[in-house]
C-alpha cells in the first residue's frame, strides 16, 4: 500500500550547517511493487552470494556513482545543485515533522495525535504548534499525564481502523507503556492471526540532551528492539524526518520513530513536492573507500565532524545513517563492507544490549568473511547519565574518540 | 430452530402426555414473541445514577434461545476442561462456567456494532458474538480451524467482524484498548459503544483508573464492566481490594451493581448503560457472579474457598437453572424438551472437539506469516532481514 520513493542526497556532509540542494528523486514510475520485492527479496549470504533486487540494486549503483563527485566532507556547493529539482524550502527539523504530519493528516482523516501538551501548547518541541486550532480537539488529543493508559488507548483505536500518533513527551517516559507496547501493539496481529492491524506510530525525543539529567536522556532503541511485530527508524535530518513520518503514518505495521531531543533546530532545504523515505533502508551519507562507518540519529553529527579530521589526516571512510533499527538495512551495510572489509559503529545506545551490539552480531553473521578486523562497536558508557557537563560529555561517543578509533582499525 | 427442535422432541412425548405436550406446542408457537415481564430478583445498587427499572421485557423465544446458548456455554466449558486432562489443551485455560449469564445477558443489549474487548476468560464471549464451537475448540487445541489461525491460544479469541476485540493476557491492559474502542466510535460518530471487561482482581489496576479518567473527560462512550467472581486468582476480593464495591470505585463516574447471575439483570443493566454512555460518557456496571471452577486449569479452585460455598452458589444461584426455572413456570417447555436441549448441545459440542480434531496442525511457514503486515518483503525477520536460520522441517 505504501508507495515507496528514494530520494537521495548527494552530499549530505556537514548538515549542520548548509543546505543540501542536490538530490536525485525516483521518479513515480519506478515505484517497487511489493509482489516483486516478495520474489527477490535482498538476501546476503555469508559465503558472499547475493540476491537483489534487479531493478533497485542498478538505480542505487548508478546513484553512487553519481554521487561521489559531490560528496567530500566540506561545504556542499550550493551552485552543484540539479537543476531539474525545485529549489525547495528551508525549514528546521520539527517543522519538517510538522509539515509531515500535517499531509498525512489532511490526506487522511483517520489520522489523529495524542500525547502530552500536543494540543493547545502546541507540543513541547513545538512539533505539533497549530495542528489543535486547524483540526479540531478530536484529532489532536490533550491525554493527561497516563502514558500506560493513552498508549493503550490508541493501540484500541488503531484497532479499529484508525491511525493514531502517539507521542510520548520524552522516549523515557514510554517505558511506562512498555506493556501496551510489547504485548498489544507489537503481537495483536500475530496473535490474532491476521484479524486486526496496529497502524500506530509511536513517537518522541530520546537521547541525552544537555544535561538533562539521568532519567530524561535514555535510549529506548535498545529495549524495543527485540519486540516482534514493530519496525523502529530514527530521523537525524529535516529531509528524511519529514520522509519517515510520513511513511511511517502510511505504513500498516507499528512504527516507532526516534527523534533525538538535540536535532530539533537543525536547519535544511526539503524539496516542495512530496515524498517519502522508505523506512527499511539506510542512508549513504558519504560514500569511501577506507572503512565502513555505521551510525545513526545525533551520532551522525558527531561522525561527520570527526570525518572532517580524518580527510585532513588522508582517511577516506563511508558513513552510513542506518535510519532504520529495526530491521537493519543489511543490503546497503553488506555492500558498504564488502567494499572496505572494516566496521565502525558509532551509536548512542549502551554497550550494553544496545543498536550496535545488535548491529555488531549481524555483520559478524552475515559478513565474516569479508572483515579485515574486528568490529569496533562506539558506544556510551553503560551509566546513568550524569548532570555535569563534563561527565556528561564523556558517557557520549565524542569526535575524536571517533577518529582514534579509525586510526587504530586502518593500521 | 429453538421452535423445530422442541416441535419433533414434543411429538414424541405425545405418546406419553399429549394434552400437555399439545398445550406446550401450541402455546409456544403461538406465543414466541409476545411479551413475558420478569422482575430481578435482587435490586440494583447505584453510585451516583438511578437505577433502572426491574422490570424486564422478554418473550419466549428470548428464553429459550437463552437457555439454548448458556446450555452451549457451560457444555463448552466442561468440554475444555476434559480435553485439558487430557492434554489436548495445553498452556492456560480460564473457563468461565458460572458466569455464562454477563455474556448472554450483554449480547441481547446490544448490537453486533457495539465492542466487546474482555481479558483472558474470553470462550463464552466469543461464542456469543457469533464465534461457532468448531473455532474454539480448533483454537484451543492450535490447530489451522481456530479463529486465529492456532497462533494465539485460549486467551487470544478475537472476531473482528462482530466487534469482539479479544482476549487478552495481561490483566487489566485490555481496559485502555477498550477506551480506545470507545474512542474510535466517537470519532466515528455511529453510535455504538464499547463494553471493556475486567475482574476484580484488575479492578486494582492503575491504567484502569487513567483510561477512565481520560473517557470521563472526553466523554467517550465505555462502559467498565467488572465481573466479579469474587477471587483475583487465590486471593479473595476482600484480601486484594480496600474498598470492594468497584462500582463506587469510579468515584466521579455512575456506577450499576448488578446480580450478575441473572441474565435478565445483566441485559437490562446492559441496555441501560448503553444509553448512559452514548449520552453522557462512561459509566461502571459491577456485575455479581461467581465461577465454580478455579482461576485455571492449573488452580484446583478449593484451597481459597470451600467445596460447600462452591455448590451452596450452584444450588442458589446457577443461570441455567434460574432461566430452567423460568421456562417452566411460564409453561414454554417441558422438562423433558429442555434436557432435550441440553442432550444435542451435548451432540454439537463433541461434534465440534471431533472436527476440530481432524483440523491440522498450523502449517511451519506460519511461524512468521502475520508478524508484519503484507510480509514487507520476507514475513518476519530479525535484525538481519532473513528467515530464522534453522531448518523448518
Amino acid at each position: 500500500m505504501a508507495t515507496i520513493f528514494q530520494g537521495l542526497r548527494g552530499g549530505a556532509a556537514a548538515a549542520l550547517t548548509n543546505s543540501i540542494d542536490s538530490k536525485k528523486l525516483l521518479s513515480r514510475s519506478t515505484r517497487r511493487s511489493l509482489s516483486e520485492r516478495k520474489v527477490s527479496f535482498p538476501v546476503v549470504r555469508s559465503d558472499g552470494s547475493v540476491n537483489l533486487n534487479p531493478g533497485g540494486s542498478n538505480a542505487r549503483a548508478r546513484r553512487v556513482d553519481q554521487l561521489i563527485t559531490n560528496a567530500v566532507a566540506t561545504k556542499a556547493d550550493s551552485s552543484a545543485a540539479s537543476s531539474t529539482s525545485k529549489p525547495g524550502h528551508e525549514l528546521l527539523l520539527f517543522e519538517a515533522l510538522r509539515e509531515g504530519l500535517e499531509e498525512e493528516m489532511d490526506r487522511d482523516p483517520h489520522v489523529c495525535v495524542m500525547g502530552e501538551d500536543v494540543g493547545h501548547y502546541g507540543g513541547s518541541y513545538k512539533v505539533t504548534r497549530g495542528l489543535a486550532d486547524k483540526y479540531g480537539d478530536l484529532r489532536v488529543l490533550d491525554t493527561p499525564i497516563a502514558e500506560n493508559s493513552f498508549t493503550g488507548m490508541g493501540i484500541g483505536a488503531a484497532m479499529t481502523g484508525l491511525r493514531p500518533i502517539i507521542e510520548g513527551m520524552n522516549m523515557g517516559f514510554l517505558l511506562l507503556a512498555f506493556n501496551q507496547i510489547s504485548n498489544n501493539c507489537g503481537m495483536l496481529h500475530y496473535t490474532s492471526g491476521g484479524q486486526f492491524t496496529i497502524p500506530v506510530v509511536i513517537r518522541g525525543p530520546g537521547g541525552v540532551g544537555r544535561q538533562l539529567g539521568a532519567e530524561h536522556s535514555q535510549r529506548l532503541e535498545s529495549y524495543f528492539q527485540s519486540i516482534p511485530g514493530i519496525q523502529m527508524v530514527a530521523c537525524s535530518t529535516p529531509y528524511n524526518a519529514k520522509g519517515l513520518m510520513k511513511a511511517a503514518i502510511r505504513s500498516e505495521n507499528p512504527v516507532i520513530l526516534f527523534e533525538h531531543v538535540l536535532l530539533y533546530n537543525l536547519k535544511e532545504r526539503i524539496p516542495d513536492e512530496e515524498y517519502i523515505c522508505n523506512l527499511e533502508e539506510a542512508e549513504m551519507v558519504r560514500p569511501g573507500e577506507h572503512v565502513t562507518i555505521l551510525t545513526y540519529s545525533r551520532m551522525r553529527y558527531h561522525v561527520m565532524q570527526a570525518a572532517k579530521t580524518l580527510v585532513n589526516k588522508g582517511y577516506d571512510p563511508e558513513v552510513i545513517d542506518i535510519r532504520s533499527l529495526k530491521p537493519f538495512d543489511l543490503h546497503m551495510i553488506g555492500n558498504s563492507v564488502k567494499k572496505t572489509h572494516r566496521v565502525l559503529i558509532v551509536e548512542e545506545c549502551m554497550r550494553t544490549g544496545g543498536i550496535g551490539a545488535s548491529l555488531t552480531a549481524a555483520i559478524t553473521e552475515n559478513f565474516h568473511d569479508y572483515l579485515d578486523a574486528p568490529i569496533v562497536c562506539l558506544s556510551s558508557q553503560d551509566v546513568p547519565t550524569p548532570y555535569a557537563g563534563t561527565l556528561e560529555e564523556w558517557t557520549v561517543v565524542q569526535p575524536a574518540q571517533i577518529v582514534t578509533a579509525v586510526e587504530q582499525l586502518c593500521q | 430452530m429453538a421452535l423445530s427442535h422442541l416441535k419433533s422432541s414434543s411429538s414424541r412425548s405425545n405418546l406419553v402426555k399429549p394434552l400437555a405436550a399439545a398445550f406446550s406446542l401450541r402455546r409456544l408457537i403461538s406465543t414466541s414473541t409476545d411479551p413475558i415481564t420478569i422482575e430481578t430478583s435482587v435490586p440494583f445498587a447505584t453510585h451516583r445514577c438511578d437505577p433502572p427499572s426491574r422490570t424486564v421485557e422478554t418473550n419466549p423465544q428470548e428464553l429459550l434461545s437463552f437457555f439454548r446458548v448458556m446450555a452451549t456455554m457451560r457444555r463448552m466449558e466442561i468440554a475444555a476442561d476434559s480435553l485439558y486432562k487430557a492434554k489436548l489443551i495445553r498452556g492456560f485455560c480460564h473457563l468461565y462456567d458460572g458466569q455464562e449469564a454477563v455474556a448472554v445477558g450483554m449480547e441481547a443489549a446490544i448490537t453486533k456494532k457495539d465492542s466487546i474487548i474482555t481479558a483472558y476468560r474470553d470462550h463464552c464471549t466469543f461464542l456469543g458474538r457469533g464465534g461457532t464451537l468448531l473455532e474454539v475448540f480448533s483454537e484451543l487445541m492450535g490447530r489451522q480451524g481456530g479463529c486465529s489461525k492456532g497462533k494465539g491460544g485460549s486467551m487470544h479469541f478475537y472476531k473482528k467482524d462482530s466487534g469482539f476485540y479479544g482476549g487478552h493476557g495481561i490483566v487489566g491492559a485490555q481496559v485502555p484498548l477498550g477506551c480506545g474502542l470507545a474512542f474510535a466510535h466517537k470519532y466515528n460518530k455511529d453510535d455504538a459503544v464499547a463494553f471493556a471487561l475486567y475482574g476484580d482482581g484488575a479492578a486494582n489496576q492503575g491504567q484502569l483508573f487513567e483510561a477512565l479518567n481520560i473517557s470521563a473527560l472526553w466523554d467517550l462512550p465505555v462502559i467498565l464492566v467488572c465481573e466479579n467472581n469474587h477471587y483475583g486468582m487465590g486471593t479473595a476480593e476482600w484480601r486484594a481490594a480496600k474498598s470492594p464495591a468497584y462500582y463506587k470505585r469510579g468515584d466521579y463516574v455512575p456506577g450499576l451493581k448488578v446480580d450478575g447471575m441473572d441474565a435478565f439483570a445483566v441485559k437490562q443493566a446492559c441496555k441501560f448503560a448503553k444509553e448512559h454512555a452514548l449520552k453522557s460518557g462512561p459509566i461502571i456496571l459491577e456485575m455479581d457472579t461467581y465461577r465454580y471452577h478455579g482461576h485455571s486449569m492449573s488452580d484446583p479452585g478449593s484451597t481459597y474457598r470451600t467445596r460447600d460455598e462452591i455448590s451452596g452458589v450452584r444450588q442458589e444461584r446457577d443461570p441455567i437453572e434460574r432461566i430452567r426455572k423460568l421456562i417452566l413456570a411460564h409453561d414454554l417447555a417441558t422438562e423433558k424438551e429442555l434436557k432435550d436441549i441440553e442432550k444435542e448441545v451435548r451432540k454439537q459440542v463433541d461434534e465440534a472437539i471431533a472436527e476440530a480434531k481432524e483440523s491440522p496442525m498450523p502449517e511451519p511457514s506460519e511461524l512468521f506469516t502475520n508478524v508484519y503486515v503484507k510480509g514487507l518483503g520476507v514475513e518476519a525477520y530479525g535484525a538481519d532481514r532473513k528467515e530464522v536460520r534453522a531448518v523448518l522441517p
